[in-house]
């Protein structure tokens, strides 16, 4: 399977999931849906045999609330079946609507916001005292980029020279309320992140080829941790949830599902 | 038992090599001869205490003993999110250490006072607490520690406190810290077992009266069997340098049975706020050693 076929099963999965469990934050995951599948198909370098296999790279969603499109990840890549999907968010499932370390292949639960940059600053840290080779990978979203604790970790990880830390924002200009340029402006993006001494790349968060260039060549710069802004859209790849809002909240009908899954391509 | 502290952590990181101590930018005169003796699992996270909290949490994800060491509020209440989400419910080996628990810091302000704490902490899920009162007790709750990792939350005094008695484990149950014969008992957690002491010699000494004094390091997990030293007696007199709410008095009140009658001293709500000593301080707020006679007196 390749990076592409696995983003259009995490889309799919993610859509019947929150539409079964009528959960939400839709739009968020299928934005981040094609860094996520290059990733779990070319980056990461994982064992879905042995989750906790030591010399994995970890990878930390700080954006917890797209727990529905790591979940479907980890099932398309052998961490566990996929029809633990349909467990989405029911009574007593591990399976929680924000991402939990029950799961195989979770490393971290996260739910609440700038949690994930400073534990795996912490991961990374660790790895540099112990002399370990393995990576950590850390998934953001725009809005966490408002809690004083990621930027606590921004100051931190440059600060240590973790170079094995590559945080990733899911920038898709939209936040809870309204979009991140009204409700709290994180432009200019990237010249921050420069100030603060991060190695920034920007890409087209949906162009594979583009990602998998940038996350192949990390570190760019020896000495400092990386930090792809990856441009998205949120409610990616079905028309009428791309850069709505609404889809942050909303829980897709039958129709709606249906809908959606024709414009994947992957109607049942 | 700030120097205890660090004197038996220091002792205990020899011999076991994945102890690490990450401080936030405080612990001047205190923390050096360890960042010197173990440069590689010493860490100064700056004036950061939620990026500490998560960094010591990642730290601890990977295998090793975090110590996170600020003073009063700054390691809890400052980072309360990381501590319940990052440290208790992923249950990762990580101590708090709050040294200046109380009114120790009294006269550099409310900010500093410590006296909200074990409310919070107490209500941590898969969190144990421990109150030591005393330089020994201090180093028997660091050993017990390094010898079970876990979640955990070490309430310190300041500096100077006197050894109070001979302690040997913290884990069992309440510390018989000076004996006598009474239907009425004392039982105090962390270092106003001082005041206690000092209250049972002046009851002795005035009244001829022996009261018992208990000290009570271990706060969480507990059961009413835990405390069953102190349900033999027909009254208790509680002491703690911490608000009421959520606190040791409210604790022994959840789990005592009906026979036994409980006071509980704790700092008054009302005068949070002022300034001065810790000794002017817990006059005030009404937790020394005069409130403790009256306690006794007026429950007799």
């Amino acid at each position: 399977m390749d990076s592409r076929t696995l983003a259009s099963r995490i889309r799919q999965h993610t859509i019947e999931m929150v539409a079964q469990a009528k959960a939400s934050h839709l739009g968020g995951c299928l934005s981040l849906a094609d860094v996520l599948a290059v990733l779990y198909r070319e980056i990461l370098r994982l064992n879905p045999g042995q989750p906790d296999w030591p010399d994995r790279d970890r990878f930390i969603l700080s954006k917890g609330h797209a727990g529905a499109a790591l979940y479907a990840a980890l099932a398309e890549t052998g961490f566990f079946p996929a029809e633990e999907l349909t467990r989405f968010g029911q009574n007593g499932s591990a399976l929680m609507a924000h991402v939990s370390h029950q799961v195989p292949g979770v490393e971290f639960s996260t739910g609440s916001l700038g949690h994930g940059l400073p534990f795996g600053c912490g991961k990374a840290l660790a790895a540099k005292r112990q002399g370990r080779r393995w990576r950590v990978f850390v998934m953001l979203s725009d809005g966490e980029l408002d809690e004083g604790s990621t930027w606590e970790a921004l100051l931190f990880a440059p600060h240590h020279h973790l170079d094995n830390l590559i945080a990733i924002v899911d920038y898709n200009k939209i936040q809870s309320l309204g979009a991140v340029s009204e409700v709290l402006e994180l432009a200019p993006l990237a010249d921050k992140l420069r100030a603060f001494r991060w190695a920034v790349r920007e890409v087209d968060g949906h162009d594979h080829q583009a990602i998998r260039a940038a996350l192949t060549t990390v570190p760019w710069e020896a000495g400092k941790p990386s930090c792809l802004i990856a441009h998205t859209i949120k409610g990616k790849g079905v028309d009428f949830m791309e850069d709505q809002l609404l889809w942050h909240y909303q829980s897709p009908d039958a129709e709606q599902v249906k809908a959606a899954l024709r414009q994947l391509d992957c109607a049942p | 038992m700030r120097t205890a502290f660090i004197s038996e952590l220091i002792r205990q990181a020899h011999a076991h090599p994945k102890l690490f101590l990450v401080v936030g930018d405080l612990g001047f005169s205190v923390v050096e001869p360890f960042a010197r003796a173990f440069p590689d699992r010493f860490l100064n996270a700056g004036v950061a205490e939620q990026n500490m909290t998560g960094v010591a949490a990642g730290l601890a994800s990977e295998g090793f003993h975090v110590f996170t060491y600020s003073i009063a509020n700054f390691p809890t209440l400052r980072c309360l999110e990381q501590v319940r989400n990052d440290v208790c419910y992923h249950q990762f080996p990580v101590t708090v250490v709050a040294v200046g628990a109380g009114l120790a810091y009294g006269n550099l302000g409310y900010s500093h006072h410590g006296i909200q704490d074990l409310a919070v902490m107490r209500a941590m899920p898969h969190l144990t607490l421990l109150s030591p009162a005393d330089p020994g007790e201090t180093t028997e709750c660091v050993q017990w520690l390094v010898h079970h990792p876990c979640a955990s939350y070490l309430r310190l005094g300041k500096a100077g406190e006197k050894t109070l008695h001979e302690v040997r484990g913290i884990a069992a149950g309440p510390l018989a810290v000076r004996g006598g014969k009474s239907d009425v008992a004392l039982a105090a957690t962390g270092s106003v077992l001082a005041l206690a002491l000092a209250a049972a010699e002046r009851l002795e000494q005035e009244r001829g009266w022996r009261v018992p004094v208990f000290s009570c390091p271990w706060l969480k997990p507990v059961t009413r069997e835990f405390f069953a030293p102190l349900w033999r007696f027909r009254r208790l007199v509680t002491l703690e340098e911490h608000l009421a709410a959520g606190g040791f008095g409210e604790l022994l009140a959840r789990l005592k049975p009906d026979t036994v009658a409980l006071t509980s001293l704790a700092l008054s709500e009302e005068e949070t706020g002022l300034v001065g000593s810790q000794e002017f301080l817990r006059r005030r707020l009404g937790v020394d050693v005069e409130h403790v006679i009256q306690a006794v007196l007026s429950n007799g």
